[in-house]
């Protein structure tokens, strides 16, 4: 009697209640959420790039020889990987990995190592085609150019490539953090007790679903709203500052900082044809 | 002029390059001597580029040979670079590294080919980038320069390498007309130097008073060749004569006042 006296009995009495008495387990499911998300998005990443470059290594330079049978036999392995990966829900890859690792292969894995290798699996073969895409976006002078200087292909993709591919695919990253502070959601299956799992849990216990995940929905939003943020301002980083100063003149020693058009501006520039030479550069 | 000299530096025999079933290079012979300068001219797609970018192995050629030295470049394929290292290139387009300042633009190459450490790639790319007349922007990023300090800036880069020959692929085509004089000047002091040079170019004026020889392209092959003052004034192919006219029509209005303030050849 007493306790049904003290439960709330209208909608926002219980959306307040939930989040009073259990912000803890909100909290702590957010926080696997977010952990989750970005330790898979940053592994993925690094398996993206790996792929990715191994895919954008030209043939011409060895073909018919061991090397270029071997890297035949290569891509082959790591274009199934992607088209696998990509072609089959995230909820099964879960439940497959988790489970089929430990009855095929002995191998018993938390339920979070699993979600997080699951994730980092997934966002990798995704990552692995805006790689490709941002390598190709990369003007083909600047390899020339660094092969004309003598840099190998190694020195090339390191120094040049790479950076300017990153640039231009940060907002892919972005996407898929976001995607997969979303994402991570269909690991309830195998119990990972991120935000959803626990949402879910809550809302059994007290039989209220709409307070429940009104409080996720919102918890979900201002997570991925942060994190887009995080990336502009990143990104923006990336880009450097707009100015420069000139290094002492010899004649004046006068020291000045040039403004110059920062990257919107730029754009524009290009569009109206004032430079032609970064035209293929633009994408 | 001292253009008796006896040791070719780059060598080109019986050359061929097909694109698919377009012959772009139909057989070319020519060889470039240490201290020449040669420009090649030619109108547009009589492959000119090409000849230059086989030189630099950009482009693998369909059949015959070319040497460096006396050695074949186009055998093995971890001397490539190597071989690059000695032969700079300089771009229409300059292709100046986006993501880098205009110094690293000059070091990362004689750090990362030649194993350099900084200060000493610093210096050496400090004072290249005074020849060039561009210390001052050594923290600019490409971006933010013009089109004709690009250009000096990679003309820095290329020498930041010492090569042993400098390829210019249309250096000033993509420059604006005012732009085009202080790279052609910056060209003109490295030609005085002493360095080889192989230049593609549509600077007729340049050709003329920079070069010890010219080589006239046309459909793939090299239609004649010889000193400047014969080409120009005595050319004895047809095609020579017609593309020149064409030239004189169009350029000569603008090209004679220059001429005439870089002062008379000898």
């Amino acid at each position: 009697m007493s306790a049904a006296a003290a439960l709330p009995s209208t909608f926002w009495g219980w959306v307040l209640y939930l989040a009073r008495t259990n912000w803890s387990m909100f909290l702590s499911g957010a926080g696997v959420t977010v952990v989750l998300a970005v330790l898979g998005t940053l592994a993925g990443c690094v398996i993206g790039f790996l792929v990715g470059m191994v895919q954008g290594i030209p043939y011409p330079a060895m073909t018919r020889s061991v090397g270029g049978i071997a890297l035949r036999a290569v891509k082959a392995v790591l274009a199934a990987y992607v088209e696998v990966f990509r072609g089959t829900p995230m909820i099964v890859q879960a439940t497959v990995i988790y489970y089929g690792s430990k009855q095929m292969f002995g191998v018993d894995m938390s339920a979070f190592v699993a979600g997080f290798v699951v994730v980092s699996i997934n966002t990798g073969a995704y990552m692995a085609e805006s790689v490709r895409g941002g390598i190709d976006s990369v003007d083909r002078g600047q390899t020339e150019a660094a092969k004309a200087i003598g840099m190998t292909h190694f020195q090339t993709m390191v120094s040049i490539v790479l950076p300017q591919a990153f640039r231009n695919i940060m907002p892919q990253v972005g996407n898929n953090l976001i995607i997969n502070i979303k994402d991570t959601s269909v690991l309830n299956v195998i119990s990972v007790s991120e935000l959803f799992f626990t949402s879910k849990s809550l809302a059994g216990t007290y039989y209220q679903y709409f307070p429940t995940y009104l409080i996720t929905c919102v918890i979900y939003f201002v997570m991925t709203f942060a994190c887009s943020r995080l990336l502009r301002w990143y990104e923006r980083k990336l880009d450097g500052p707009t100015s420069f100063e000139l290094a002492d003149g010899a004649a004046d020693g006068e020291k000045a900082r040039v403004k110059v058009p920062g990257r919107t501006s730029r754009a524009l520039e290009l569009l109206n044809g004032k430079d032609n030479s970064k035209r293929r550069a633009m994408r | 002029m001292n253009t008796v000299m006896n040791t070719p530096v780059v060598e080109v025999d019986k050359l061929r390059k097909s694109f698919g079933k377009v012959e772009v290079l139909s057989g070319i012979d020519f060889s470039v001597e240490r201290g020449e300068v040669v420009c090649v001219i030619g109108s547009s797609g009589s492959g000119k580029s090409t000849l230059l970018r086989c030189i630099n192995m950009l482009e693998t050629p369909s059949s015959g040979e070319i040497r460096f030295d006396g050695s074949r470049v186009d055998s093995g394929r971890c001397r490539a670079s190597d071989y690059r290292a000695k032969v700079g290139m300089v771009f229409q387009q300059f292709n100046l590294f986006n993501n880098l300042s205009v110094l690293d633009n000059c070091v990362i190459g004689p750090m990362k080919v030649h194993g350099r450490k900084r200060p000493e790639a610093e210096e050496a790319a400090r004072a290249l980038l005074a020849k060039v007349g561009m210390d001052r922007y050594v923290n600019a990023k490409p971006h933010q320069i013009s089109g004709g300090q690009k250009q000096r800036v990679a003309i820095a880069r290329a020498l930041a390498m010492e090569p042993e020959v400098l390829l210019f692929d249309e250096p000033t085509s993509a420059l604006d007309p005012e732009m085009v004089g202080e790279v052609l000047a910056v060209m003109r002091d490295l030609a005085g130097e002493g360095l080889t040079m192989i230049v593609v170019t549509h600077e007729m004026a340049f050709a003329r008073d920079v070069s010890t020889r010219v080589v006239f392209m046309d459909k793939g092959v090299i239609a004649e060749e010889g000193a400047p003052e014969d080409i120009f004034d005595h050319p004895s192919n047809e095609r020579t004569c017609e593309f020149l006219a064409r030239f004189l029509e169009d350029e000569l209005p603008a090209e004679e006042p220059r001429d005439k303030a870089m002062g008379a050849r000898p």
